[in-house]
């Protein structure tokens, strides 16, 4: 039994505990202390991740290979930029507690547990993990009424989705008799093994797992849930979550599942196009910029899927590209919008924006280069997310899915280039608060890798396809 | 006497997870009913678990359905905390008092 393997995930565990004692034992106030060291923690588990050697281990449950590697450093780099927006919002807010980082430290635990899961059991406990960390996040502002209705949200419909991904679990488990990915590849690999209920639990395991993407039909909680939340905890929401929980989808659709793509294929297309529509017709009419951002995402969720729906290493490698180029864009977005601040007053409507570009040349300028970035405009990092999708899925014959996808996005780049509009030609309105130095820099860098992807896209693309051929066996 | 076989099993634990899954979406009452309608899909998953595990004759099931009752256990205790500082904000647990973001 090779134990090393889970070593990140052992050693993060360890800190998020350390962490919760320490702020446990120390008498003063120690928020600013404890999220320096989950940070920390973050920064080495990466170190382990990106220098741990690939294998299987704990019989077969577990299993580290290049595609974990990519998703848990994307998962990470997400969490530590939430972490690092959270600081200063937390405190102005009024809800600076330790347990914060804690429990988004043990959250990204959950979420490094999901992307390395290699049986149905892993991912379940992972899986949940990560939601119940989740749960106690989005309700963290608990003398906020939208918070707390946002996590009561989150927690119904989030257990439903397990509950219902887990009765998938225990049919696949019944119609198959194992649990393990590989041994599920080999087996289905026969098309005579193949039964109705498998298919069944398949499609429920499909269902779940869409829910956590937040894919349309199930996608009713994201609008409230990213509107109600603490906006840090909305930032990290639309980070590291997604990036596991699409992960996770990949992988199972891939590896045990990847004989039944006849089976899954349509539903995923069905998916995607639902999503792309939802996304891009449903934020028009937004005028709060935390709820634009959630239908943005819906939308984001399904051009990703377009890669799933092609059902090749071309595909996979797509959506990876994808993922990692969005965990910028939005860590980017997310930091403007936590700027928006009046007189010590968080503001989030859009028209807050009107004439940012003359109160705040700085701010405004990174704002319109990840409105561009995720509206797709050539050039910018957003662009490129796409184009890898859309050439997987021309490759895959998928034609429709790529003209629809095509379609969707110039009609999403509306609601973004509107928001362009207010901040550049609206008459200005009273400036925004100085801003801590930590959101400055995450905007400063992200929107500079978002600019400038198209410089250097090489060795991201080539780690998303050494990861995209690590779930194809 | 009719013998219970695998199939009954499917079948109970089949109609408890519609009855879950009906219990949240056209429950317009307390949310503590909600709250049940989640653990009887969790106990219906438990009931299709173990039924599988004896049938097959492998223990993998019922070590999910331990894992299954454990989570059961802290979803349960971090729910019902989430609907206690709900009602302190809100002075109210009814489906349809839970309406503050709407779009």
């Amino acid at each position: 039994m090779n134990w090393t393997l889970a070593l990140p995930e052992i050693v993060l565990a360890c800190f998020g505990m350390g962490v919760l004692l320490f702020g446990v034992l120390r008498k003063q106030d120690s928020t600013m202390l404890a999220t320096m060291f989950t940070i920390f923690g973050f920064l080495v588990t990466g170190l382990l991740v990106a220098t741990g050697l690939p294998g299987t281990g704990f019989h077969g449950q577990f299993v580290a290979d290049p595609f974990s590697t990519f998703n848990k450093l994307l998962i990470l780099i997400g969490a530590s930029f939430a972490a690092l927006m959270s600081l200063d919002w937390n405190e102005k807010q009024g809800i600076g507690r330790f347990e914060f980082p804690v429990v988004m430290l043990f959250a990204v635990v959950g979420m490094m547990i999901m992307v390395s899961a290699s049986n149905l059991m892993t991912l379940y406990v992972g899986l949940e993990l990560q939601s119940l960390s989740l749960y106690v996040l989005a309700a963290f502002a608990r003398d906020d009424i939208r918070s707390s209705e946002a996590g009561l949200k989150y927690f119904v419909l989030s257990g439903l989705a397990s509950g219902l991904l887990l009765y998938g679990v225990s049919m696949v488990y019944g119609f198959s008799g194992t649990m393990d990915f590989v041994v599920l590849r080999d087996q289905l690999a026969n098309p005579a093994n193949i039964s109705a209920g498998l298919i069944v639990g398949v499609v429920f395991v499909l269902v779940g797992l869409a829910f956590k993407v937040s894919a349309v039909p199930f996608h009713m909680w994201t609008p409230d849930v990213y509107q109600g939340a603490p906006t840090p905890v909305t930032a990290f929401f639309a980070m590291a979550p997604k990036v596991a929980a699409m992960a996770l989808l990949l992988r199972v659709m891939a590896t045990p599942f990847g004989h039944l793509l006849p089976a899954w294929q349509s539903l995923i297309v069905i998916v995607s196009i639902g999503s792309m529509a939802l996304g891009a017709l449903a934020a028009i009419g937004q005028t709060n910029i935390k709820r634009l951002m959630a239908y943005s995402s819906i939308g984001h969720m399904g051009f990703a899927l377009i890669g799933l729906a092609a059902g090749s290493e071309d595909g996979v490698r797509g959506v990876l590209v994808y993922m990692a180029v969005y965990v910028f864009m939005t860590a980017g977005t997310f930091a403007c919008i936590m700027s928006m601040r009046r007189n010590g007053k968080a503001v989030e409507e859009i028209k807050d924006l009107a004439g940012l570009a003359s109160n705040d040349a700085g701010l405004a300028m990174a704002l319109a280069v990840f409105m561009f970035s995720l509206a797709g405009i050539p050039l910018m990092a957003g662009f490129f997310a796409k184009l890898y999708v859309f050439l997987a899925a021309v490759k895959a014959g998928l034609w429709t899915l790529a003209v629809i996808g095509v379609l969707a996005s110039v009609v999403g780049s509306f609601y973004y280039i509107r928001i362009i509009k207010v901040m550049y030609f609206d008459p200005a309105g009273e400036k925004f608060d100085r801003r801590p130095a930590a959101l400055s820099f995450v905007a400063a860098a992200t929107g500079l890798i978002t600019a400038f992807f198209f410089l250097f896209p090489t060795p991201v693309v080539d780690a998303a396809q050494l990861a995209a051929r690590a779930v194809f066996p | 006497m009719m013998d219970v076989s695998l199939g009954h099993y499917l079948v109970v634990s089949a109609v408890l997870l519609v009855l879950g899954v009906f219990g949240i979406f056209l429950n317009r009452k307390n949310i503590i009913v909600i709250l049940m309608a989640i653990e009887l899909i969790l106990l219906s998953v438990n009931l299709n678990l173990v039924a599988f595990s004896a049938a097959l004759n492998d223990l993998a099931g019922q070590v999910l359905a331990m894992l299954v009752l454990t989570v059961a256990a802290a979803e349960a205790a971090i729910g019902l905390a989430i609907v206690v500082i709900y009602f302190r904000n809100r002075g109210s647990i009814q489906v349809e008092d839970v309406n503050l973001m709407k779009g």
